[in-house]
């Protein structure tokens, strides 16, 4: 195992990929709180989405891959949470129409300049491969500004998850700080699909926080626990996609999955213990 | 100076005039209980005060020192609460949110003032426990708590008492008349008319505009205080 572990940190496009990898699960599980709490889970789902159209469209006009999505997808998060805040329209089926719309646009703009080649499924399903030297530098400065900003924001966001119209009431701007998380999530999402893939970031997002909520009782609780769960997932899919050759993206849903599960059969064993 | 007045108070709902031209005043000390039927601009006027929602026409005030965003709300329950993961203490703490201004964490003197109102409310007991497995009194006095953090002067209750049994509802009457004997305004939008009378000082009944605004115990004798309260004289 450990010998495992050493060999993998001998090649330099996975300590890349584990430097990024991690940031990305630590900070997708911190926002994944908030958003599977005020309901916004879907929100994740579509912009991997949209991202995966951008990320087309940028190959195909042969642009800088995140400067292109990143401004996009920031983009299409406002407008889905402007959506979402707008109770007469239906938020997720808003949300579905937008992910497929994109879908498609880069489908069929990849099909007619490359082709649907490899490039086309390391976005859909990840790639460890996809890492330059200055990917990684600019996904440390943006994960970094994630993490810093949660945690300097942190009472605001509990006060605004559990409770909008009290916060608001209080004279916190809840209408920014919903901008602002989905902001930090439109950036996270943007840098880790190019690991997870666009299909699968958006379990990054949800498993921790569900699975956290399995078994702690309080909001701090559930943050730590989450960025734990997140984090070690994260690990042990990737030495398992090493150890088996396994696609990395897929490897971590499943090491989330199994965690979920282990916190489920936790929490349900406990309900049942009196007091 | 009146705590809160309200003069010629206009607000739109959704591009419907729901309150027009309403004026009042509330003084300190006051238990105000707003009723009325469905539609007739309660909870709009309640968010008017509340500056969620801004006058179209006319002006709301406060004096005494009051500021807007010291004022203890407790807003009905949404579904997002009711599987919250976040601790009795957390909850109530984050009442103090607006004593803090743009500084991210809070300060001892903020802690003392949650716990202080966890004993006040003594919910003492449950302060370790996750919010998402109380009862719906508990609930309801955990919020209680946390609106008392964000205020000395004024709490507004939005129908505080929905959905809870008749034991607790009574419990939770008489530990709002507790609060208000001890000093704090209370504005309450409530359904329950009947109670209404029997526990508040003053009645406002909203028809789009102000239809009766004074003493408790003079609204049954009013026109619309008898045939909202079902008495001899129907309409």
């Amino acid at each position: 195992m450990l010998e495992l572990v050493s060999q993998m940190f001998s090649y330099g496009f996975l300590n890349r990929a584990l430097l990024v990898g991690t940031l990305v699960a630590l900070c997708a599980a911190l926002l994944g709180v908030s958003l599977v709490l005020k309901r916004y889970s879907m929100i994740g789902d579509g912009l991997s989405h949209v991202g995966f159209g951008a990320l087309s469209v940028a190959m195909a006009m042969q642009l800088a891959p995140l400067a292109v999505a990143a401004p996009v997808v920031v983009l299409a998060a406002f407008l889905l949470l402007r959506i979402s805040e707008n109770s007469r329209i239906k938020g997720d089926a808003a949300i579905a129409l937008i992910a497929s719309s994109s879908l498609a646009i880069g489908v069929i703009v990849t099909s007619l300049t490359s082709g649907m080649n490899t490039d086309v499924y390391g976005y859909l399903f990840g790639s460890i491969l996809a890492m330059g030297a200055g990917d990684v530098a600019a996904s440390v400065v943006l994960s970094a500004a994630v993490l810093v900003l949660f945690v300097l924001f942190y009472n605001k966001i509990f006060a605004i998850t559990f409770d909008e119209a009290f916060a608001q009431a209080t004279g916190v701007n809840a209408r920014g700080y919903n901008l602002l998380i989905a902001l930090l999530t439109a950036v996270t999402i943007v840098v880790g699909m190019r690991i997870m893939g666009a299909m699968l970031i958006s379990s990054l997002i949800i498993f921790p926080a569900l699975t956290a909520m399995r078994v702690c009782r309080s909001f701090k609780g559930v943050v730590i626990t989450s960025a734990l769960v997140s984090v070690v997932c994260f690990f042990c899919g990737m030495v398992a996609s090493f150890a088996f050759s396994t696609p990395a993206g897929a490897s971590i849903v499943v090491a989330n999955l199994s965690a979920f599960l282990l916190f489920a059969l936790v929490g349900a064993l406990r309900g049942k213990l009196p007091g | 100076m009146a705590l809160i007045s309200c003069k010629g108070v206009s607000l739109r709902y959704e591009n419907r005039l729901a309150v027009e031209d309403a004026s009042f005043e509330i003084e300190a000390g006051d238990y105000v209980c707003i009723v009325g039927e469905n539609g007739s601009g309660k909870s709009t006027l309640l968010k008017g005060l509340l500056g969620l929602k801004s006058p179209d026409a006319g002006s709301i005030s406060y004096g005494d020192g009051l500021e807007q965003r010291m004022i203890g709300y407790l807003p009905q329950q949404t579904v997002v609460q009711k599987d919250f993961p976040a601790s009795v203490y957390e909850v109530v703490l984050s009442g103090c949110l607006n004593r803090r201004g743009m500084r991210p964490f809070y300060s001892p003197a903020e802690r003392q003032i949650a716990g202080r109102n966890i004993e006040r409310l003594s919910i003492g007991g449950l302060r370790k426990k996750s919010y998402r497995d109380l009862s719906g009194g508990q609930q309801q006095r955990v919020l209680l708590a946390r609106a008392l953090c964000a205020t000395e002067k004024l709490l507004l209750l939005d129908e505080p008492v929905t959905g809870l049994d008749p034991v607790v509802t009574a419990e939770l009457y008489a530990l709002i008349r507790q609060l208000n004997r001890e000093g704090v305004t209370v504005v309450m939008v409530s359904h329950d008319i009947v109670c209404a009378v029997h526990n508040a000082g003053k009645i406002l009944h909203m028809g789009t505009g102000v239809l009766f605004y004074g003493r408790a115990e003079d609204y049954p004798d009013s026109e619309v205080g008898r045939r909202f309260l079902g008495g001899d004289h129907h309409a």
